[in-house]
């Protein structure tokens, strides 16, 4: 009789641990996958794909519906879980049903940030999170419409090229005075708004909004300095929140995200969470690689294997088309560290590596990419560059080539 | 164009380098350059030519050419002007000053490289008109020993043999000549005769050169010695009754002296090995050698020449050719190997302080006679100050006006450094020149003539072997350029002597070069042309290598000298002459333990003038050096490759350091060819001890006394550019031609970052620049972009670690270059072998179109799956998977189409 294995979410951390579990305990667990958004999981990182009109809304589908039946998953999609006891191992559905669980993980994900200033509410007011927002920015923002996206992250700058590739007219409003300054370095980032610019997206830099400007509708964007941006839309993407309502009123230990040890255990016995709802070691993801990582690690530790998760090397890779930008580990340079610097601006490429005690710690790469998770690796590894330090900017094909 | 003149007519000409004269063929291309191949119908190198000469289409262009006439300005810049002005300006100061102060106040310093015409007008100049014979040659430098020890022995400067001795000889001495090397296709020739008739051959040189390698013998001689050798050679022949006494008996006088003086130097084997420290068994080999092979030629070169007892060493090796007879016969011979191209044609004029003209000297029935054949206005009547001499009169002001004709004394001189300042002392100072850029232009000259180069002249040179070549034009003249002749004739027309310098062609004053060296002859002068005194102008276009005597109305003459006596001394007896005890001139001491010896590399040619502006030429030695015995290396801390600064009592250079096994303990070895024009701190003749020989005045270039110490710089590297780069300051620097630009090969202490901040300068406002900074390890890179092509990058590291410039530099033959390439230029290393990816379609497995397209065309994968299991690419976050379907549905649309 198979284990009852329950996991609340059916984003990409959890098509992933399924996709894991099956290549390692099939049959071992009875699988349900309880999903909020009415729909089959999908790949989120393609929504600006959808939205810039590149690829459809049914393309995007992790696996198709087969794929989960071949693999005797129940799939309760569309059904939001209202509670969790974990003393009574059930999860209570929306619809009433409660489902019984061996072992349960969370896959619950986050929720786009809203800016605490008024007119939020306002119609034409929109985040940028999953299919259904897509739907809705389309509907708002069609071609020429005007545009403004608050944040130049990540998800703020893959909006606005979506958008700016569907005909509208975005301007991108950042706080701080450089682009994704959590993820890449001040030159990275003069080369990136470059890039971004010169897709048709204006970048306002140091630009703080106070006030979402409307009667009913959103018309403009107010900043600090008291000018005013007339906007037809308005798409925040200031970052994520996760999702932890359901396992904090299950009285299991939430942070910022629900906490999880190395074993990606929650405080409660049998109970996991992975993804962007999860802590570990105080840190929360916000990108898809360590929910793949740690999807494989619980897969392994479910099917009985002994191993941990000691957390992700954290990269990032702009999923804009034609602008490759990839950061990994420490690419500021903490002190003591060394940098080597590459770059050919009118080119357009740029690559930094940080180096400490002959090792590669960080990098910061724009233009030309092909190397970052090489770089990634030998982070992770930490093997010794020097041999090779002359040549590591330039990348794996040089060096393996030298050594060949 | 038109379609008729696509043929290019192929001209007949000689190669402007050294004194072999090799014949060679160039077919110009219409754009101002010009195939080149050896001639095979000219008996000098019958189609051989070596890497300088197989070069020379690559020395045609007209970048730093001197293209107009100029003039110092009073502000100290040289402003462009006319000819006239130029001319006048000359003229006018050579008759102020000989007015003023004599004729001996003024000098003319000509060159090797001159054609015979233009040697003949400037000699006639100064010497039947301005009434000095202070005409000397940069010839000093290369071969007055040899004229000295000719004069001495043969009453003339007579080359006894021809080159075919050298293919008939059984016995082929070099002494003092890396022929291999400086004369390489005479050098083939006799590695031809070993090869095909077994002949031996017999290096002597303080140092392994690259002629001693596949040598039968090498001696290793000790500097200075070589009279000591031959001396002991002298005395074993007489011992070994080897000698010729009916040749001594009925030719020669002076042989008991000669013998006598031999035993006192180097009595027997045992003596001559302790005063050469050469082994006993190789002296004694090499004597038996000379003694058994009675066709024995002995080449000697500079390392004879130079030499304050140069004019000793020529005889002490003559002495022994009297002694056995073994003289004018086929394979048999001293023979001097002059390094110039033109030495022999100024000597044949009489181009030299110590002679008058046509072999003829300052006797007073010679003065007489060049005076009725001149009609001479002022003649010379005793000889002028050589060039050593000249340049310290210039130096006390006694000489205020100077012209310098087609070389770079500035350079090539001893103590180099006194010779640039007292070039300063000068009232008047003009050259006649190729290039705008050298050292002696750059000592202050205050007028510049811009003179036709080698490809645009038109005359005569002769060889080591007394063969008179033509030299044809085949290009144009550039510019205002005209020949040495005319503008040395110009200038004595403006001071008064129209009549006597009124040619209007190389043909008109080759035919008076030869009537002159007939007139009164008699058979009493061996140089006598006079055969050649009528021919017409087409003849003398067309005219054939010919070798000299070329008496009028004299059967064929025997091509060579002396096999029967005839010398032209006052009797016609050859002299023995009795050398001084060998001894050079400075001694070393603690100070200055080493022994300076200067020379040649294999491609390059004098100052680099012309040789220095191929690419491939300058691939061979790029970088000035220093050759050092490991032995000294290690005791002194000289690394291989690292750098040295040499010093000697005259000055000082800073060089990389070769240590190698054929170099001699206790001497240095250093090429002479770099200039301030082509590095930073390796004028190699300022360091040169002003010592000269008392017969020749040829000065002892090969033996100055030097110290050597280690210098490190902490960075090293190289820059490069399509256009001409002002070394960084406060960097040592080497210039060298590369294909597409030139290159600066550095050293220094500056630390890259403050290079980075002189970079700016060195590429154009406009160029795009990238970058490459590994500070803590002391890297900076930056290479510059112009409308997507290379114009230039400097590469400098820790000089631990010196960068290599090969793929960089083939990037500057580029008209474009490539993303990959771009990508990895600063990398230093070729892209051969890196596979191109293109634009990156996966970022997380980072896989690019290319990689992508050649799965869909190999037919390894057809759809998204099949690539992701191929390539990994679109497995991971998926957001490549859109563009992946768009790259199939393309490939597989263009498959079809095919």
């Amino acid at each position: 009789m198979s284990e009852p294995l329950v996991i609340i979410g059916n984003g990409m951390a959890a098509a992933r641990f399924v996709d894991e579990l099956s290549k390692r305990a099939l049959g071992r667990y009875a699988v349900a996958v309880i999903g909020e958004e009415a729909r089959l999981a999908y790949n989120r990182i393609l929504l600006s794909s959808v939205l810039a009109g590149e690829v459809a809304q049914s393309e995007i589908e992790l696996k198709p519906a087969s794929w989960w039946r071949d693999r005797g998953v129940t799939l309760r999609y569309g059904v939001p879980a209202t509670a969790v006891d974990a003393a009574a191992r059930t999860v209570l559905l929306a619809d009433g049903t409660k489902l019984p669980f061996a072992k349960l993980v969370f896959a619950t994900g986050s929720r786009p940030l809203r800016l605490p200033i008024p007119g939020m509410e306002l119609e034409g007011v929109l985040t940028f999170r999953d299919a259904g927002d897509v739907g809705t920015i389309t509907n708002n923002a069609g071609r020429g419409a005007r545009v403004v996206v608050i944040g130049g992250g990540l998800l703020g700058l893959e909006a606005a090229y979506g958008l700016a590739k569907a005909g509208a007219q975005v301007t991108v409003m950042h706080l701080m005075d450089m682009l994704m300054e959590r993820q890449i370095d001040a030159r990275a980032a003069a080369m990136l708004r470059y890039a971004v610019e010169a897709k048709n997206v204006r970048v306002l830099l140091k630009a703080e909004t106070v006030r979402l400007v409307g009667d009913r509708r959103v018309e403009a964007v107010e900043l600090k300095d008291g000018s005013t941006i007339k906007t037809d839309t308005v798409v925040v993407a200031v970052g994520i929140k996760p999702n932890t309502e359901l396992a904090r009123a299950a009285g299991i230990a939430v942070n910022r995200g629900i906490v999880i040890d190395d074993s990606l255990e929650t405080s409660a016995a049998g109970i996991f969470a992975i993804g962007e709802c999860a802590e570990h070691r105080g840190q929360c993801y916000g990108i898809v690689e360590p929910a793949y990582e740690q999807a494989r690690v619980l897969a392994e530790r479910l099917a009985g294997r002994d191993v941990s998760y000691s957390g992700s090397v954290l990269s990032t890779n702009l999923k804009v088309s034609g602008v490759n930008v990839f950061s990994v580990g420490d690419f500021l340079g903490s002190s003591g560290t060394e940098e080597i610097v590459l770059a050919d601006p009118s080119f357009g490429t740029y690559k930094k590596l940080v180096i400490s005690d002959g090792r590669l710690v960080g990098a910061v790469l724009f233009g030309d990419t092909v190397d970052g998770l090489w770089y990634l690796d030998l982070i992770r590894t930490g093997v010794s560059i020097e041999r090779f330090r002359d040549d590591l900017v330039f990348g794996r094909a040089l060096i393996e080539r030298a050594a060949a | 164009m038109n379609a008729h003149t696509l043929d290019p007519l192929v001209v007949r000409t000689t190669c402007p380098y050294c004194g072999v004269g090799c014949g060679v063929r160039a077919a110009p291309d219409g754009m101002g350059g010009a195939k080149i191949d050896g001639d095979p119908a000219h008996p000098a190198n019958r189609g051989r030519l070596c890497s300088k000469g197989f070069a020379l289409g690559e020395t045609l262009g007209l970048d730093g050419r001197l293209l107009h006439p100029m003039i110092r300005q009073a502000a100290g810049g040289l402003a462009r002007t006319d000819w006239s002005t130029a001319l006048d300006q000359v003229a006018d100061g050579f008759k102020h000053i000989i007015a003023r102060d004599g004729p001996n106040a003024v000098a003319f310093y000509l060159s090797g490289q001159l054609l015979t015409e233009d040697y003949y007008v400037a000699n006639k100049l100064m010497k039947g008109f301005i009434g000095s014979a202070n005409v000397d040659t940069n010839s000093r430098l290369c071969m007055a020993s040899s004229v000295a020890g000719h004069r001495r022995a043969f009453g003339a400067d007579t080359v006894p043999g021809i080159y075919e001795d050298l293919d008939q000889a059984d016995l082929l001495v070099l002494v003092g000549s890396n022929a291999a090397w400086c004369h390489p296709v005479l050098f083939q020739r006799m590695a031809e005769n070993k090869r095909q008739r077994g002949a031996k051959i017999v290096v002597i040189d303080p140092r392994r050169t690259a002629s001693a390698e596949g040598a039968d013998l090498f001696l290793p001689i000790a500097p200075g010695t070589d009279t000591a050798l031959f001396c002991g050679l002298l005395v074993h022949l007489v011992e070994m009754y080897a000698v010729d006494y009916a040749y001594i008996d009925s030719h020669t006088t002076g042989f008991e002296d000669a013998v006598i003086r031999a035993r006192e130097i180097a009595p027997n084997v045992a003596a001559t090995a302790r005063a050469t420290g050469l082994a006993k068994a190789d002296v004694e080999r090499f004597f038996k050698l000379f003694r058994t092979t009675p066709r024995a030629v002995t080449c000697f070169s500079q390392g004879v020449n130079q030499s304050a007892q140069g004019t000793d060493k020529v005889n002490a090796i003559i002495n022994c050719h009297l002694a056995t007879g073994r003289i004018g016969r086929p394979g048999m011979g001293p023979f001097s190997l002059t390094g110039q191209p033109n030495a022999m044609g100024g000597r044949e004029v009489g181009g030299l302080a110590n002679q008058l003209a046509a072999h003829m000297d300052f006797s007073s029935a010679d003065v007489d006679r060049v005076r009725r054949f001149w009609s001479g206005a002022h003649m010379a009547t005793f000889e002028g100050l050589k060039a050593v001499q000249m340049f310290d009169a210039i130096e006390r002001g006694e000489i205020k006006a100077l012209w310098v004709m087609g070389t770079n004394p500035a350079v090539s001189l001893p103590k180099a450094n006194a010779v640039r300042a007292a070039l300063k002392n000068l009232e008047l100072f003009v050259i006649s020149e190729n290039v705008l850029n050298n050292d002696t232009v750059n000592a202050g000259a205050h007028v510049l003539l811009p003179a036709a180069a080698w490809g645009e002249k038109n005359g005569t040179v002769t060889n080591s072997e007394r063969r008179i070549s033509r030299q044809r034009p085949f290009l144009p003249l550039p510019g205002y350029t005209r020949p040495d002749w005319w503008i040395v004739s110009e200038v004595a027309k403006r001071l008064g002597f129209e009549e006597a310098f009124a040619y209007c062609s190389a043909a008109d004053i080759f035919r008076e070069h030869a009537a002159l060296s007939a007139f009164e002859n008699e058979g009493l002068r061996d140089f006598d042309i006079g055969a050649l005194a009528t021919i017409n102008d087409e003849t003398f276009d067309a005219l054939d290598p010919v070798l000299w005597p070329a008496r009028k109305n004299a059967p064929k003459a025997e091509p060579r000298f002396f096999a029967e006596g005839g010398y032209y001394t006052g009797n016609r007896r050859a002299r023995f002459v009795t050398p001084e005890p060998p001894r050079l001139k400075e001694a070393t001491n603690k100070e200055f333990p080493f022994r300076l010896n200067t020379g040649r590399v294999r491609d390059q040619w004098h100052t680099m003038t012309r040789s220095g502006v191929s690419s491939r030429l300058s691939a061979h030695t790029p970088e000035p050096f220093v050759e050092v015995h490991p032995k000294d290396a290690a005791a002194f801390g000289l690394i291989d490759g690292g750098f040295a600064k040499v010093t000697t009592r005259y000055g000082n250079s800073i060089l990389k350091v070769a240590v190698s096994a054929g170099q001699r303990r206790r001497s240095l070895f250093v090429p002479i060819h770099w200039s301030d024009a082509t590095a930073s701190c390796a004028r190699i003749c300022e360091m040169v001890t002003p010592a000269t020989d008392p017969f020749s005045g040829q000065p002892e270039a090969k033996a100055t006394p030097a110290a050597i110490v280690p210098v490190t710089f902490q960075y090293s590297g190289f820059a490069i550019a399509r256009r001409s780069i002002k070394p960084m300051t406060g960097t040592w620097w080497a210039r060298v031609a590369i294909a597409g630009g030139t290159g600066l090969l550095l050293a220094t202490d500056v630390t890259p970052t403050e290079l980075q901040e002189q970079v700016l300068d060195m590429f154009p406002a406009e160029a795009e620049l990238a970058e490459y900074v590994d500070r803590p390890r002391g890297v900076y890179r930056v290479a510059a972009f112009v409308k997507g092509r290379l114009e230039g990058c400097l590469f400098v590291g820790p000089a631990q670690a010196t960068p290599q410039w090969d793929a960089v530099k083939a990037l500057l033959e580029a008209d474009t270059i490539g993303d990959g390439e771009r990508r990895m230029l600063l990398s230093g290393r070729a892209t051969d072998g890196i596979a191109e990816n293109g634009p990156l379609v996966c970022a997380c497995f980072g896989v690019g179109l290319i990689a992508i397209r050649k799965a869909i065309v190999s037919g390894d994968a057809s759809n998204v799956e099949e690539i992701g299991h191929a390539l990994r690419a679109g497995t991971n976050c998926g957001s490549c998977v859109p563009e992946l379907k768009k790259i199939i549905a393309d490939e597989l649309v263009l498959r079809e189409a095919v």
